[in-house]
């Protein structure tokens, strides 16, 4: 055994003794894939430019700021603005620059719209917290500048569009005002704020646009109050809710006079609503309230007439108002039909008459619409024609225009939750030979071509088709499994609650589902996606099954909220089955047991630490029994910073006998003082993870056992103080403490304090070492830092006499309760960069050497070999130890520009790394996603085991051939050779 | 050269741990965060709670350390329970407390009285051995104002204990005057198919360790990494004196084969000659004799 591991290893380092693993330039694109998405559109403003190509700039919830060509939909531009600095309003200054007000309105940022290079960028300041509205008036201008009007933190102030310097500021100081809408009457040199003081005051500030000068205050108090938001149904005009939602206040404020009206809802629609709110539109003379069943559209006519002009129980959507010509305003309307949608648009003055009335067909799939946004354009005979961009419940992005879907985004995939995979179906017998046999005229041209290549004859044409043939090779993409296990589909399930399969292949979405189970209903207000797990994965003897995955959310964001399970086909997409479950979800435990259709048995602890045992079957339930008393799980409290083991006691002592319903107890606790220390990493061995061998040969021909338990978990804690940002603490009052605990028994195996560091700590577990990456406030360097358990019990098996005679303990179970004799080794070493994630590459044996993914902050992946985070690493290695691969001792880990996993790619917003075996031992599949996607393989050894994808089959032929002609040749000629010498 | 370290120091803690009567404690051990206390076998079957070390300290060691850091004697209690029962006392650790000058509490000498079994608690455990379940135990996560923030609690498996008495192994994981876990077992293993095995005798005898966090080491700095340049040359001149046979290997073999092809030719030579001349006389029926010869040869 260890003879052998020895040579594997002997192998392996050999095989990569140069680490570096990099492509050549006509490679990118071969295995990798990378797809650009921006996340679900909050705003939307057209560029009206007449000139020049058509464009639409969106700021989205994953704060990224784009330009979308708007006839296909690509991306011109975009930044992804940090996670902290969301945007609150955009438009378009000049019809040239792209205007953000970010962070609260404290940044504002001017961006130049055909290229998105940043022109300027304020801060603004402010007494107070308040909302923040952009206004960029078309006609207000100071000393020939465009001014921008920006309302934030509780400030009022005029900037210039050019250079964002800012002309002037006012305050609005007194205490409880919170501002509702700031409007600049257009062809007037005024300007409104108007707001609420002590909720029952509405206050009207006039404001000169000029210099900033308070021309006017008026107060009016209502004792009703107020409730939720304005509509602005004229420039001088917005009606509010009172605080029981049922009467409606129109407040006008012309020539800075307050007057007001109060109808009571049920005086203009018959039956009772309950309580309404207003949607926030801005179409003039009319606006929308909204109630659990009906949405009424209301006109004001005159002074504060209102009239009902529809109700309606469809699901809808309205957009802003759009200007089409002087004095007419335009906007869309979406309803929702079964599978199809009907947008009208109407102006605002003529509810009854449609400028446009189209009907679209609908992917079910997609959901309600959210938002809408309307822009016009002139048609060929010079009329007015419509394009709306709608977006979907699944945060897609469509644009309708003509009746049809132009074109469609699907950014769902910017905010993935979590990822899974699944095995393709596998070939049925005679579906590809007759391919291939068709094919092959065209296989032989292939390998010709590449032939060519190889040899470089190639012409530059030539070249083109080969990259082309690469490319395209549809061997990739096929929906098959494939030998080597490549090709796989990834499962996603992203914020919007929906379901996307990936292929593996060439990233094409193959399947999506939008689950019912996370749809808004009656019992479920707002239900929120948690994890995907493998739910039946097929082999051995259920293959006529498809496998599944168990999808588990819960109802609304609090632990204590009642979960949802669903249930989906990975080959159709189809939801076979969802569970609502009377308990809640805390944690969810995936079992190693599977019953006779190869369900995985999964147990879920809800919030009383009840577990729960899923698939209901008896079946399930007599595995679970003959395992009863060896299942122990933990549970993390990382506000209370208290570790629990936990094990299974009895069936539940409840009212409602329910035999899948089990009652727990605290096995052990780990206490951290709170004044101390503070959670800010746990980290376990994946589950799936395979492990080679437990034997590692050291120099000298020396084993050491690795220490290899499922059950260890890793612990990172820091100084209270210093969970803050980096540099808020000095380095005497910070430290983090690392603990390797085994969840079993409690015991802390392992545990040391690195003074003068701080988090934030990633990470990542595999076999027996665990490598973490944190801040050196007294380098002032990142640092990584790498802990080896070895296991002691097993350290007296080295006598090959033992072995032999069978005087060893390698085949005696273990059990967790002995006292563990471990030994850890540990080092640290300097890195430059700061991390946004680390993974592991994972392998099908486990016998590849494992390299590090790092997510960089400059959103790439980087891999990094497990050698250099070696604790065995000496300054000066000796023969025997460098023969091993020891590389000699540096202080800081090296950065090797070809290491970068996605070359020249970036993965904006990096949020994850996922690493999948394939079924070749040497390739790993990684899986990167943030707001892009990234995909690609890699061997951390190189493929040892298999041929390149660029191999020259038809070389190999001719030189056979050639070969074997060479072989009768010269056969014949030594015949003759031998007759002529006998004949002498 | 580690390994026999380490196995030294471990021999060297054994013994230290065997003869807890000459092993001298003074309060200046405080450096070594590890406080090893041990009771060899049970001597008393009083049910009175046992002192598991005579006190080694000295009063006039206490005297001169009080001026600089002022010590207090404190005590904790263990509460332990049969499977889900609740907590009941078991036993007592007492310790003493240093407060360093720099404002630091941490505890030394820590010692442990263990209650020994009651009737009942001794049936309560036969039920625990019967039905292979948890002999749980927990201590205050803070010694000074017990219980802290909440117990900590750690189990085993009664059947893990009894040997010839039962013996029980603490670690005590602190950090100050918390307790962050204790870690609580048998001090050797515990084989999976765990028998049922009574004790022979019903007393404790228990083992405990203080355990403080220890000190990771600094990331290796290499400042002189420029100023080495020469000794890094230095260096990889020395790999370039490799042996004649590394250097030269890839010629040496073929010429090897070489020789021993020209040596099988020169041994085949005579051989030929004597084969070679049987055709020509025109005599091959005496094939089979000639082979006699010819073996020969090769024998030679």
């Amino acid at each position: 055994m260890a003879i052998r591991s020895f040579f594997l290893f002997i192998l392996f380092f050999s095989s990569s003794l140069s680490p570096v693993f990099s492509l050549y330039e006509d490679q990118v694109g071969l295995m990798d894939w990378h797809q650009q998405y921006i996340g679900k559109v909050k705003q939307a403003v057209f560029s009206s430019q007449r000139a020049g190509r058509k464009r639409v700039v969106v700021s989205t919830e994953e704060n990224v700021i784009a330009s979308l060509d708007l006839r296909h939909g690509e991306i011109f531009w975009r930044h992804l603005l940090g996670a902290d600095d969301v945007i609150d309003g955009i438009d378009i200054g000049l019809g040239k620059y792209v205007i953000t007000l970010s962070s609260g309105g404290s940044i504002l940022r001017s961006w130049n719209l055909p290229d998105g290079q940043m022109v300027w960028e304020s801060s603004l300041q402010g007494p107070k917290h308040s909302k923040s509205f952009l206004l960029v008036p078309t006609n207000l201008k100071f000393d020939k500048d465009n001014v921008l009007v920006v309302f934030s933190n509780g400030r009022l102030h005029a900037i210039s569009c050019i250079d964002g310097e800012v002309l002037w500021k006012k305050d609005f100081e007194a205490e409880s005002f919170e501002v509702q809408q700031v409007i600049q009457p257009p062809g007037s040199d005024l300007i409104y704020v108007v707001g609420f003081a002590a909720s029952y005051q509405f206050e009207m500030y006039q404001i000169n646009a000029k210099n900033g000068e308070l021309l006017k205050h008026e107060s009016a108090s209502f004792s009703s109050g107020f409730s939720g938001e304005v509509s602005l149904v004229s420039t001088e005009t917005v009606v509010a809710l009172d605080s029981t939602g049922s009467i409606l206040l129109t407040i006008s404020f012309q020539d800075g006079k307050i007057s007001s009206q109060q109808t009571p809802i049920s005086n203009l629609v018959e039956e009772s609503l309950g309580p309404a709110v207003i949607i926030p539109s801005s179409v003039s003379g009319i606006f929308a309230i909204k109630t659990d069943a009906v949405t009424v559209f209301i006109r004001v006519i005159g002074e504060g007439k209102l009239e009902v002009v529809e109700k309606t129980t469809h699901e809808i959507a309205v957009s802003d108002a759009l200007s089409i010509s002087e004095d007419q305003e335009a906007f869309a309307l979406i309803q929702h039909a079964s599978s199809e949608i009907h947008l009208t648009v109407k102006l605002a003055h003529d509810w009854d008459g449609n400028l446009l009335k189209e009907s679209v067909k609908m992917d079910r799939q997609r959901g309600l619409v959210h938002k809408v946004f309307i822009n016009n354009y002139i048609r060929t005979d010079r009329s007015y024609g419509f394009r709306v961009l709608i977006v979907m419940e699944d945060h897609s992005l469509l644009l309708l225009q003509q009746g049809e879907i132009v074109w469609s985004r699907e950014d769902g995939l910017a905010s993935i939750i979590d990822v899974t995979t699944s095995e393709l179906p596998v070939e049925r017998n005679g579906v590809s030979v007759a391919k291939v046999e068709h094919n092959l005229f065209e296989w032989l041209k292939g390998h010709m071509l590449k032939l060519k290549g190889t040899l470089m004859l190639a012409s530059p044409e030539d070249m083109a088709a080969i990259q082309s043939m690469r490319l395209k090779s549809s061997e990739k993409s096929k929906m098959t499994r494939d030998h080597n296990g490549f090709r796989k589909l990834l499962i996603v399930l992203t914020r919007a609650g929906k379901l996307f399969a990936l292929h593996t292949g060439d990233g094409r979405i193959v399947w999506s589902h939008l689950l019912r189970s996370l749809h808004k209903s009656e019992a479920c207000q707002s239900p929120i996606g948690l994890n995907l797990y493998q739910w039946q994965v097929p082999h051995h003897h259920a293959m006529d099954e498809n496998p599944s995955v168990l999808v588990v959310s819960r109802c609304g964001p609090s632990s204590d909220a009642p979960g949802v399970l669903s249930f989906v086909d990975t080959y159709t997409g189809k939801e076979l089955s969802s569970l609502s479950l009377d308990h809640a979800v805390v944690q969810v435990i995936p079992l190693p047991y599977t019953d006779s259709t190869e369900q995985r048995l999964h147990l879920l602890i809800n919030a009383d630490k009840h577990a729960h045992l899923y698939p209901k079957t008896s079946e399930a339930l007599s595995i679970f029994k003959r395992e009863f008393l060896n299942i122990y799980w933990y549970s993390v409290e990382d506000q209370n910073g208290i570790i629990k083991g936990h094990a299974l006691k009895c069936k539940c002592t409840g009212e409602v006998a329910d035999e899948f319903c089990f009652d727990t107890r605290d096995l052990w606790s780990v206490v951290f003082p709170s004044e101390s220390e503070k959670i800010v990493a746990t980290v376990t061995r994946k589950l799936n993870e395979v492990v080679h061998t437990q034997a590692k040969v050291v120099a000298d021909q020396d084993v050491m056992y690795k220490y290899i338990s499922r059950n260890l978990l890793f612990v990172a804690t820091v100084a209270p103080k210093g969970s803050g940002e980096i540099g808020s603490v000095t380095p005497e009052e910070s430290w983090l403490v690392a603990y390797l605990i085994d969840t079993v028994t409690g015991r802390i195996l392992h545990r040391v304090t690195h003074h003068g560091l701080q988090g934030p700590v990633h990470a990542v577990f595999s076999e027996n070492w665990v490598v973490y990456h944190y801040f050196n406030l007294r380098a002032h360097r990142y640092e990584m830092s790498v802990i080896e358990i070895y296991d002691q019990s097993r350290a007296d098996n080295k006598d090959v006499w033992k072995l032999v005679l069978g005087k060893h303990n390698l085949t005696s179970p273990i059990s967790l309760f002995s006292r563990p004799e471990v030994i850890t080794k540990s080092q640290s070493y300097f890195f430059t960069h700061s991390l946004k994630a680390i993974a592991v590459t994972s392998t099908a044996k486990g016998i590849t050497s494992k390299q590090l993914l790092l997510g960089t902050i400059g959103d790439q992946v980087l891999a990094l070999d497990k050698r250099f985070l070696d604790p065995r690493r000496t300054v000066n290695p000796t023969q025997a130890e460098k023969e091993e691969g020891i590389i000699p001792l540096t202080d800081s880990l090296p950065i090797i520009p070809q290491s970068y996993v996605t070359h020249a790619l970036r993965v904006e917003g990096l949020r994850g790394i996922i690493t999948v075996p394939a079924k070749l031992e040497s390739t790993t599949l990684v899986f990167a996603h943030g707001v892009d996607l990234f995909f690609t393989q890699l061997a951390p050894s190189r493929t040892y085991d298999s041929l390149t994808e660029d191999f020259s089959y038809a070389l190999l032929l001719i030189t056979i051939v050639a070969l074997v002609a060479a072989i009768f040749v010269t056969w014949r000629l030594s015949e003759r050779k031998e007759l002529q010498e006998k004949w002498r | 050269m580690k390994w026999v370290k380490v196995i030294v120091s471990f021999i060297l803690t054994l013994s230290f741990l065997s003869f807890p009567s000459c092993a001298f404690q003074s309060d200046e051990l405080l450096v070594d965060d590890e406080e090893f206390g041990l009771e060899g076998a049970p001597q008393h079957r009083s049910p009175e709670p046992i002192p598991t070390r005579s006190p080694p300290v000295t009063s006039p060691t206490r005297k001169r350390h009080s001026d600089l850091d002022s010590d207090s004697k404190i005590q904790f209690s263990l509460d332990h329970a049969f499977g889900d029962s609740d907590f009941s006392p078991a036993g007592t650790f007492s310790a003493r407390l240093k407060t360093w000058s720099h404002g630091g509490q941490t505890l030394t000498k820590l010692r442990f009285s263990r209650n020994s079994f009651s009737d009942v608690e001794k049936e309560k455990f036969k039920n625990l051995l019967e039905s292979d379940d948890f002999y749980r135990i927990r201590l205050p996560s803070n010694v000074l104002s017990p219980p802290g923030r909440d117990f900590i609690i750690s189990s085993v498996k009664a059947r893990c204990l009894p040997r010839e008495s039962l013996d029980e192994h603490f670690v005590i994981h602190m950090e100050g005057v918390n307790v962050l876990a204790v870690n609580y077992g048998s001090p050797g293993s515990c084989p999976y198919p765990r028998n049922l095995k009574l004790p022979a005798k019903w007393s404790f005898s228990s083992h405990t360790v203080l355990k403080n966090s220890e000190q990771a080491p600094r990331a290796p700095v290499f400042t002189e990494e420029i100023l080495g340049g020469e000794n890094a040359e230095g260096e990889v001149v020395q790999p370039a004196e490799r042996s004649f046979w590394a250097k030269y290997w890839m010629y040496l073999i073929p010429l090897g084969l070489i020789v021993m092809n020209a040596i099988t030719q020169a041994m085949n030579m005579p051989e030929e000659q004597a084969t070679g001349q049987v055709p020509a006389q025109g005599q091959p029926s005496a094939g089979a004799v000639q082979r006699g010869p010819s073996s020969a040869v090769r024998r030679r």
